[in-house]
């Protein structure tokens, strides 16, 4: 047993030994788990793909004179200006004023709120226009300026919902090809789309939301960033196998980190042809060993984990619930699967690549001591499902 | 083999040359032929090096600029981000792991036949056309 407060001290003595989701299992295998656990102070995981609950809060600052913004455009992006005077929440997934979306089907989605979002990082030059009704205290009706995110006062991401535990795979079982946030599908499963870093993915690593919770200090992106609540669609309950690892959906989290230490190259635009614009992020959490029960949920392999294969040209949309099989990300490495005994391509939209370079990352910084874990202030849920939209009257 | 024609020779059939009195294996991987505009002729040329050089030397004879390349299809390595998108979408493998550990994505150009669904199916904007 150890606690958050020895692993910090190791940390911060530079003397802690750190190793990756992918690494512990080897580890583990080879030392067995009474003596990893001891030896091990922390587990670095990682994830990084579209993420489309994501979005970040600005705060522009007051012009002479001022203006309380009702409507805000950045680089003709509508951000949501609701809110008190100069601050607006930009959304991954706004459209561009005047993007034809699926008019042209299939649309192409150049450029939406994630991309301004990447720009932004990138210290890039945006334009900002806003408009007012005009008060007394706040005159100007209109603006439009250029700004760069080191002219913001703050720049705060607010995800409400990142790092899904597990996540559907996506298939086409219909006669014409469809656009989904999955991707393009081909006609007759020609592919399918799979969307988790697997056996490095954060949820995976701590099933039953033992460690990560709220106030659990996160590598967002580049910046030290907290779990603020559980995410939205938080479900953690779901089908689960032996070891207790979700085989659906689950669990998520709400991020948020300050974008001025964030890095460029870990929040990218996506743009998803016939589907609409997101953003990409890159995210690290580190598990502090305590004891013997968190090292054994953390040497989880890409072949424990499944997730189920759904048709998203009729079972998804119309929501029967139906899943086709389901395969392990072991499997779904290989390139190749079969689905109702026919040959299927694996793509996938979560890179793997990324989170790997995460988990490196993270785990250099927690071992030079720039790291430190914290012990959540609040368990996320670790029981309850998620409702269903009714479609009903007043009464 | 790229051919770029400043103002287009229409009238004349190309190919049907290069194949006919050339003995060469053409294959067409992307033509942009419209009058009075600039075009564009993309072959792949199999046959001895002498009909080839041969051939040459008639595509010389139009007001075309001739590059030895394959490279009409560009990914930047620098905007990929290794997710696998696009394999699925590859149907040559030319976009593919480097290996199944690391899950790098490369890009081999040889193997590349330029059907450009990459393009379409990339969510980073890592493929784009040089034309």
């Amino acid at each position: 047993m150890k606690t958050y407060e020895e692993i910090n001290r190791k940390i911060e003595s530079k003397k802690a030994v750190v190793l990756t989701a992918e690494e512990i299992i080897g580890y583990v295998e080879e030392k067995g788990l009474e003596k990893a656990a001891k030896e091990v102070d922390v587990v670095t995981t990682a994830t990084f793909g579209p993420m489309c609950s994501s979005g970040c809060f600005l705060n522009f600052g007051h012009s002479k004179p001022k203006i309380r913004m009702t409507e805000t455009w950045i680089n003709d992006v509508p951000a949501y200006a609701g809110i008190a005077a100069v601050d607006a929440y930009l959304g991954a997934t706004q459209l561009r004023y005047n993007d034809p979306a699926n008019m042209k089907y299939p649309g192409e989605f150049e450029y939406g709120g994630g991309h301004v979002i990447e720009d932004l990082v990138e210290g890039k030059t945006l334009q900002l226009f806003g408009l007012s009704y005009g008060t007394d205290d706040y005159p100007r009706r209109e603006i439009r300026t250029y700004f760069t995110i080191d002219d913001l006062n703050q720049a705060t991401m607010v995800n409400p919902r990142n790092c899904y535990q597990n996540y559907n795979i996506a298939i086409n079982c219909s006669e014409k090809a469809i656009y989904t946030y999955l991707g393009m599908l081909k006609p007759e499963m020609k592919n399918l789309t799979y969307c988790s870093a697997g056996q490095l993915s954060p949820l995976l690593n701590d099933p039953f939301y033992r460690i990560i919770g709220v106030g659990t200090r996160v590598w967002l992106a580049g910046a030290h960033g907290h779990v603020y609540a559980e995410g939205t669609q938080h479900s953690p309950d779901c089908q689960r196998g032996p070891t207790g690892v979700p085989w659906e959906g689950a669990g998520t989290l709400a991020l948020t980190g300050n974008m001025k230490q964030m890095k460029k190259g870990f929040l990218r635009g996506v743009s998803l042809k016939g589907y609409g614009v997101s953003l990409a992020v890159g995210v690290g959490i580190p598990i502090p060993i305590l004891d013997e029960e968190t090292l054994k949920y953390t040497t989880v392999r890409d072949r424990d984990i499944r997730a189920p294969v759904i048709d998203y040209s009729s079972d998804y949309p119309e929501k029967t619930g139906k899943v086709i099989c389901e395969l392990d990300y072991e499997e779904l490495k290989q390139g190749e699967v079969t689905v109702k005994g026919k040959k299927v391509e694996v793509g996938c939209l979560s890179s793997y690549n990324k989170a790997l370079e995460i988990a490196e990352l993270l785990k250099g910084e927690i071992k030079k001591g720039d790291f430190l874990v914290s012990p959540p202030i609040t368990r996320l849920p670790h029981k309850g499902g998620m409702q269903s939209l009714e479609i009903r009257g007043e009464k | 083999m790229f051919f770029h024609f400043p103002q287009c020779e229409t009238e004349k059939p190309i190919v049907y040359h290069l194949v006919k009195d050339y003995n060469l294996i053409i294959n067409i991987f992307r033509a942009k032929v419209t009058p009075d505009e600039e075009g564009y002729l993309v072959l792949d040329v199999t046959g001895e090096e002498q009909d080839i050089q041969r051939g040459l030397e008639f595509m010389r004879t139009f007001n075309v600029q001739i590059e030895k390349t394959t490279r009409g299809l560009n990914w930047n390595k620098e905007l990929c981000t290794h997710c696998g998108n696009c394999i699925p979408h590859c149907p040559t493998h030319a976009l593919h792991f480097i290996d199944s550990e690391t899950k790098e994505i490369v890009f081999d150009t040889d193997v590349c036949i330029e059907c450009l669904s990459c393009i379409k199916n990339c969510p980073f904007g890592a493929c784009s056309s040089l034309f």
